[in-house]
């Protein structure tokens, strides 16, 4: 049951951060609230003010930074990025990400700021934005900040923002030429969330040696986790089928995954294994073709 | 404290006063007495309390009422034509997409949200258009069946 609750509905980023900071934690921000809503159900979150910012249209666009990049804004919904024609090249993986994250309905009505503002390991969005080198920008009445998407995410449900932040913006890089990213998950069920989810991206440089490597890991920790041990086994290297079963382990032994109802901790460590080597292989095919 | 709440469901505006603690699937059900909406899993999983809101379809049961204001909704009662089925309602009754009924209403919505958006999707499109809705009669092949006949122009729209 849901507890009784103040609601505002903002129209504007001023308004909403004028309102965060006269209700500090008092208040919680809902916008597609598909997560949000679950959690106040089962009476784990239970604000006394909730800032409904899903109507501040300011907040919902996709562009591009001018430098092959783009801007999304932390109100766009999964499905809107995911019909996007501006998820081409090397943004595809975005597209591809958000047709696999939870249904339809889910899709047309949250959005992408609002999963990572969740902060839940298993979210789809976060390994992708940390393999494309994201960045997240915040906003609060005393200014703007920018963070790395790998730094967002700091313990399970618990993210970066401060008292009286927003999230506001998604900005990707374009990627280096000769770089291709791709994500995938592993599920029971397609529209759940991960068990494990792995995003790649790979830059090659002469001979087809790898420049440079991001991998991401789902569900594989207490927060998103880039896998830098993995990461320097197949960087500056020709890549073999050797070097990536290496990289897998290596992976496997530095996520630090949980058992829960979905899979045991080892079972995890599997799917880690398994799937770099697997989602390396589909980025360096892409990265020639890129 | 209840506030106002503008809507238009199947055509028709309404005016009424809510909680902000209540969910769209409540207003519909409990307010406006459109009870053809369910309420299953109450935790977005199973898809039975999908309607279409300003043309999407969406999960009513994960969605403030209040962020409805002023939207357009259309709820499965708003699917015939005065006694005249829509056609996928025809065909769900032909190829006999439902046993116990309870998923239906909501098929009926994601599938129809579907046809609106894509009228000539593949059959793996239909599949990933029913992909948030749970049938535990297992019925899909059935609704499958009947999106197909649709989308094949076996069945027309009501004039």
């Amino acid at each position: 049951m849901i507890k009784d609750f103040e609601h505002f509905a903002p129209k504007t980023l001023k308004e909403a951060l004028t309102l965060l900071d006269k209700y500090q934690d008092e208040a919680k921000v809902i916008c597609g609230g598909q997560s949000l809503l679950i959690l106040m159900r089962q009476g784990l979150v239970a604000p006394e003010y909730v800032i409904d910012i899903k109507s501040i249209s300011e907040l919902s666009y996709i562009k591009t930074d001018g430098k092959g990049g783009l801007k999304i804004g932390a109100l766009t919904t999964h499905r809107t990025i995911e019909k996007s024609s501006q998820m081409r090249d090397g943004f595809a993986v975005l597209a591809e990400m958000e047709t696999r994250l939870a249904s339809i309905q889910t899709r047309n009505w949250g959005t992408i700021g609002g999963n990572l503002c969740h902060g839940d390991p298993a979210g789809d969005p976060a390994p992708v934005l940390i393999a494309l080198n994201a960045t997240l920008k915040m906003a609060s009445l005393k200014g703007e900040r920018s963070l790395p998407a790998e730094d967002f995410t700091l313990d399970y449900f618990e993210t970066a923002l401060k008292t009286g932040e927003l999230l506001t913006e998604i900005i990707v890089p374009a990627p280096p030429a000769h770089t291709g990213t791709a994500y995938t998950k592993f599920n029971i069920i397609e529209s759940d969330l991960a068990t494990v989810g792995v995003a790649a991206s790979i830059t090659l440089g002469a001979g087809d040696s790898c420049q440079d490597i991001r991998i991401a890991l789902g569900a594989a920790a207490a927060t998103p986790m880039r896998a830098k041990k993995a990461e320097a086994v197949l960087k500056g290297k020709k890549i073999t089928d050797a070097l990536l079963a290496q990289a897998g382990e290596t992976a496997s032994t530095e996520a630090d995954p949980i058992s829960d109802m979905q899979a045991s901790e080892e079972y995890r460590r599997e799917l880690v294994k398994v799937l770099v080597p697997r989602i390396s292989k589909e980025a360096i095919a892409r990265a020639k073709k890129a | 404290m209840k506030k106002e709440l503008k809507l238009k469901v199947n055509g028709q505006p309404y005016d009424i006063f809510v909680k902000p603690k209540t969910l769209l699937v409540e207003a519909l059900r409990d307010h406006l007495a459109l009870t053809g909406t369910k309420r299953g899993c109450n935790s977005s999983s199973c898809g039975a309390c999908t309607i279409m809101l300003n043309g999407m379809a969406v999960k009513s049961c994960s969605i403030l009422a209040l962020q409805a204001n002023g939207a357009e909704i259309v709820t499965i009662e708003g699917l015939a034509k005065g006694t005249e089925l829509s056609p996928l309602q025809k065909a769900f009754l032909d190829h006999g997409s439902y046993q116990c009924g309870f998923c239906t209403a909501g098929m009926l919505m994601a599938t129809t949200a579907l046809l609106t958006e894509n009228p000539k999707p593949t059959k793996q499109e239909i599949k990933e258009g029913i992909d948030g809705n749970i049938c535990r009669c297992t019925g899909y092949n059935s609704i499958i069946r009947a999106v197909t006949a649709v989308v094949k122009g076996e069945y027309k729209e009501a004039k």
